[in-house]
């Protein structure tokens, strides 16, 4: 454990600024420097804009001392995911095929972080287009796992749960499909939370699977992901999904966050849980006796469906994105293969060129299960087995407040361990793909560690719209733990 | 239902997906694919006689905005990252056939 | 080869522009001939992270065409990605609608010959966005322009009612004035606002066999004259070819040929109906549209009595001939404006004559409507009423509605201006005519004679009265006059 100004969590440095106690530029100025020392280690970047942030940490600095108003992030600086669209830089998602995108709109997310006055350090790595559980599928660079740089971060927010952990900046931003943003956060040892589908406008968000993806906050601790998710929730009309708030009006989740619930009763579905590794498993049931310890009630349920939530996810998900993904051609925008022999050939070589190997196999998957004769099979059959996990979870939230399960089975895993089998890798998957299917929140928080000192994350689920239940719930075990407050070796001993 | 996919339906989804696979990768793909699916059919054990298909994960209908002109992007903008222009025009190689769906 | 007896069997898939202000799922404004690519935002141009909504005119417009072509509406729709790559095409689908069309099972009333009519039905109406262009400039490279990417379009389909190459344009030119009427689209052929592809083979008897040739879909359509021309082509195309090779309809081998304007020929643009694999799938970015009986009811009360209806009640009712009501019906301006004169008490005949003699003709050289001319239907009433009573005569009428487009009054106020007003005082004719008989007694002579010539010679007299009174003189009266006085 590190004191100092970069160990502060979000909230702690965004009261300080508005303080007076710490200046803007200084935070800017202490991220840049453990950007320096670690970056060209961890390799959570993919861009950075130095002199954008310094000029912005001023400007916050300047409103400050001149006693003007400053927005709920005012001077602190975050991260973002490379796959949301912003005027500055370029929007690669990771993929040679946007490498040089610039595009000309920032997405709803960013635009309210710049609203809240939030600092911009940079645009954080991922798999390529989101697809991956690993970051190995960025097409652009390597991260590596804070804890154990021979190790995956987990993926595909693996660039921004990197970052968090070493230090690189106090807040960023993910987005999860399938687990994207509590995987990594998982393995990296912070919280991270997917919010309901709706909840967050994806407008800006580059399309992975269009019914699954949420943006979400990546932090240090529960509260810092609070108040991201103060500032980034709420309907967007240029969203069609985006919930209005007469339907579910956004409250403050940071406010009340130390309330707690009180007669908590946790769902937990053993015969789940059975399948992750001792450690994990041995680390989740501590943290649920936790709870018990302090008056929560467990209840051993069963989701019968949740066994077929990978096959559903894996044929919903790489239908949308083989349609989602069919944009990038060289026509518009983009790579464009340098001597089409055609036009159609600018389709073809573009992307055969400029497609990493997981994006093609999905968009092969996806391709097929929408194709003449395979439709009823796979699509409708999904969406149909969808309906069947969303009403398991119903059911649960009839009787529980939450359900608490794994993250992951594993621990973080050696780089290159998995990628030579890729049904391997989707198997993982396992504990966070059916909270996307069913729409639900979820977050994960870090529990513990395994006999390698690999941070194990425990995940909550609440049903939906009821983040602000879930942040008290997962902040409860939080206040009583110190997991959240361990720092990586490399930043120690680098 | 055999999950088992051929060479020659791979090469049909990719024609399909407009991506010009090497010779090796639609030999792996072949291979993945097939494991992938196999797995999938694992839906087929459950009856789901009756079950509406989920599409949305929300119930929410009636999303329309009013019919308000706003502000484009302009052409500079527009032709930004365009990998080939002519004056005001995206650029591609010559279209020859009209197969256009509309 | 054409001694083969035959039939012909024609449906139209139809492609209307609807004319809202702003494109389909995003604000960019529509405007037909703009600079290219100045009408493009990250949604239609398919930019990374961009997402539709949904234009609620364009929804609300399409039902009223559903509505005005006898459909049922669904109660629930949604949107589906259709998926293909072209360049004209930036997210590579298309967002349409699938298997739940907005309108089904309906029928257009089309008009023919004779004051007949014929109901063709419509299999689906549904709505979808239209493709950028792509500009096949010279040299080894196309262009593509965006502007007109996420255009509202009604793609309508109908049964393979049609018969003949006039029923088929008639059945073009009766949607025109349907949308027109609606106030949907403005329609214009020329401009691409509507496309007509009809889909065109034969049923020829051989022997009592009925063989059908192969299914020809034209394209390259822009005008009423070009689709009936081209269908009329394909009848014989289609018939010399069968003769040749006898091919019949089957499986796949339906082609698609384009109309050449300029040699008034087909020409084949695609052998064989391609495999396509659209493999469409519900949209996840947009959401479902439930109508309710309330919204359904409010937008049924924004469509109006539609052209065909009024204008066999013009014929009806009015008594107007086929040819006056269809002129009359041609816009609905027009047709609203003689209906409301009508109902003013204006003769129906006298104000068909104005308005189509004097009004349209006026409208046309000024590039206006009829109802922007400054007159009202009822001053146009009045007017009428003032013709039936004999108070103007109708060259004069002309005239004082001339006159009434300039200076923005009434009409029996310009024809006291301009002494317009006829002459009815029996008393004062018959002192005119006695004068003029007096002065005339060889004219006389030659009528009283029985001559052949009395025909021409009673009209100078009657030239000599109108002479006398500046044409004021009402020539019923006078002529009642100088029969009473000649025999």
């Amino acid at each position: 454990m590190e004191d100092g100004l970069i160990n502060l969590g979000l909230v702690e440095l965004r009261d300080k600024i508005a303080s007076g106690e710490v200046k803007s530029i200084e935070a800017v100025e202490a991220v840049f420097g453990a950007i320096d020392k670690y970056e060209p280690t961890v390799g959570a970047y993919i861009s950075t804009f130095k002199e954008q942030a310094i000029g912005k940490a001023k400007e916050v600095d300047q409103k400050i001392a001149s006693g003007q108003k400053i927005g709920a992030l005012g001077g602190v600086p975050v991260a973002i995911k490379d796959n949301m669209c912003t005027t500055f830089g370029a929007t690669t998602c990771a993929s040679k095929i946007l490498e040089k995108f610039h595009a000309p709109y920032n997405s709803t997310a960013v635009q309210k972080l710049l609203d809240a006055d939030a600092v911009i350090i940079g645009k954080t790595n991922l798999d390529e287009f989101a697809m991956g559980s690993s970051t190995e599928n960025s097409g652009l660079k390597q991260t590596v796992n804070p804890w154990d740089v021979q190790r995956v971060p987990g993926g595909s927010s693996g660039g921004s749960a990197a970052a968090i952990a070493a230090r690189l900046c106090y807040g960023a931003l993910g987005s999860d499909t399938g687990g994207s943003i509590r995987q990594p956060c998982s393995f990296c040892g912070v919280v991270g939370l997917k919010p309901t589908y709706g909840r967050v406008s994806r407008y800006g968000l580059v399309a992975y699977g269009s019914s699954l993806d949420q943006i979400g906050p990546i932090t240090k601790n529960v509260a810092d992901a609070a108040l991201l998710m103060n500032v980034i929730s709420g309907h967007d009309a240029a969203d069609s999904t985006s919930v209005s708030e007469d339907k579910a009006p956004v409250v403050d989740y940071l406010g009340e966050i130390d309330e707690g619930v009180e007669g908590l009763k946790i769902a937990v579905a053993p015969q789940l849980n059975a399948g992750a590794d001792e450690s994990v498993r041995k680390s989740v049931e501590e943290a649920i006796e936790t709870y018990k310890k302090n008056g929560a009630k467990v209840i051993e349920v069963e989701m019968p469906h949740l066994d077929y939530a990978i096959a559903v996810y894996y044929v919903i998900a790489t239908a949308e994105a083989s349609s989602n993904l069919a944009r990038y051609d060289g026509v518009h925008y983009g790579h464009r293969t340098v001597e089409p022999k055609d036009y159609v050939e600018v389709y073809s070589k573009s992307r055969e060129e400029a497609f990493g190997q997981e994006v093609k196999r999905r968009i092969m998957l996806g391709t097929y299960a929408l194709s003449s004769g395979y439709y009823d099979a796979y699509y409708l059959k999904a969406l149909k087995v969808r309906n069947l996990i969303r009403q398991d979870f119903a059911k649960v939230f009839e009787k529980c407040d939450c359900i608490m399960m794994p993250v992951s089975p594993t621990t973080a895993f050696k780089i290159g361990e998995k990628t030579a089998d890729p049904l391997q890798m989707y198997l993982a998957d396992i504990y966070t793909i059916a909270v996307n299917l069913a729409g639900i929140p979820g977050v994960s928080i870090p529990c513990g560690f395994d006999n390698d000192k690999l941070p194990i994350g425990l995940q909550i689920l609440a049903p939906a719209f009821e983040e602000q239940k879930l942040v008290r719930i997962a902040r409860m075990y939080e206040s009583q733990t110190d997991h959240h407050k361990q720092v990586p070796p490399l930043t120690t001993n680098l | 239902m055999g999950g088992r996919i051929s060479r020659k339906d791979v090469e049909k989804v990719a024609k399909l997906g407009r991506l010009q696979l090497s010779d090796a990768e639609i030999e792996e793909f072949t291979g993945q694919l097939g494991s992938i699916l196999e797995y999938v059919e694992k839906m087929n054990e459950l009856d789901t006689e009756g079950v509406e298909p989920l599409a949305h994960c929300l119930p929410i209908s009636n999303i329309l905005r009013e019919d308000e002109a706003k502000e484009s992007l302009g052409t500079e903008k527009t032709l930004a990252n365009a990998p080939q222009r002519e004056g005001e025009y995206f650029k591609v190689p010559k279209i020859l056939d009209d197969s256009s769906g509309v | 080869m054409s001694e083969f007896k035959h039939k012909l069997v024609v449906g139209l898939e139809i492609h209307v522009h609807l004319c809202t202000k702003s494109k389909i799922f995003c604000g960019c404004e529509l405007e037909y001939g703009a600079t290219a690519n100045t009408r493009v935002c990250p949604v239609c141009l398919g930019m990374p992270g961009s997402l539709p909504v949904m234009n609620k005119r364009a929804y609300e417009f399409a039902v009223m065409v559903g509505l005005a072509l006898n459909c049922e509406i669904a109660r629930f729709t949604k949107w589906d990605r259709k998926n293909y790559y072209y360049p004209d095409l930036p997210k590579n689908y298309q967002i349409s609608q699938y298997d739940m069309p907005l309108a089904e099972h309906g029928y257009i009333e089309i008009p023919l010959e004779g004051g007949k009519s014929k109901k063709i039905r419509i299999t689906r109406a549904h709505l979808e966005e239209d493709a950028g262009k792509n500009v096949h400039s010279t040299g080894n490279y196309s262009q593509v322009d965006l502007n007109r990417a996420g255009t509202p379009l009604l793609e309508i389909v109908t049964e393979p009612d049609l018969n003949s190459p006039a029923e088929v344009k008639a059945l073009a030119v009766e949607l025109q004035r349907i949308v027109r009427y609606l106030g949907v689209s403005e329609a214009d052929m020329q401009k691409g606002h509507m496309r007509f592809e009809p889909n065109v083979n034969l049923v020829i008897d051989i022997g009592g066999k009925e063989v059908k040739t192969p299914i020809v879909e034209i394209k390259n359509l822009n005008s009423f004259r070009a689709v009936e021309r081209s269908v009329e082509y394909e009848i014989h195309r289609q018939l010399d070819e069968f003769g040749e090779t006898g091919k019949t309809m089957g499986m796949g081998n339906k082609s698609t040929r384009g109309w050449d304007d300029v040699n008034h020929v087909t020409v084949l643009q695609r052998e064989k109906e391609e495999a396509h694999d659209y493999r469409y799938f519900p949209d996840p970015d947009l959401s479902p549209v439930e109508l309710s009986d309330e919204w359904l009811g409010d937008i049924k009360s924004r469509l109006c009595e539609l052209p065909l209806q009024m204008q066999m009640r013009f014929v009806n009712e009015y008594g107007l001939s086929e040819y006056d009501a269809g002129v009359l019906t041609g816009d609905r301006t027009t047709a609203e404006f003689f209906d409301n004169a009508v109902k003013a008490g204006g003769d129906s005949k006298r104000l068909c004559n104005l308005i189509t003699q004097a009004g349209l003709k006026m409208a046309n050289e000024k590039g206006c409507s009829l109802a922007e001319l400054g007159f009202s239907a009822e001053d146009t009433a009045e007017l009428a009423k003032m013709v039936e009573a004999g108070d103007v005569n109708t060259t004069a009428a002309n005239t004082i509605l001339e006159k009434m487009t300039e200076l923005g009054e009434g009409p029996r106020s310009i024809a006291e201006k301009f002494n317009l007003i006829q002459k009815n005082d029996a008393g004062e004719l018959e002192g005119i005519v006695d004068e003029i008989l007096a002065a005339n007694p060889d004219v006389v002579e030659q009528i009283r004679s029985g001559d052949k010539k009395s025909g021409k010679a009673r009209s100078f007299l009657m030239g000599q009265v109108m002479q006398k009174t500046k044409g004021q003189a009402n020539p019923k009266i006078v002529s009642e006059i100088l029969a009473k006085k000649l025999g």
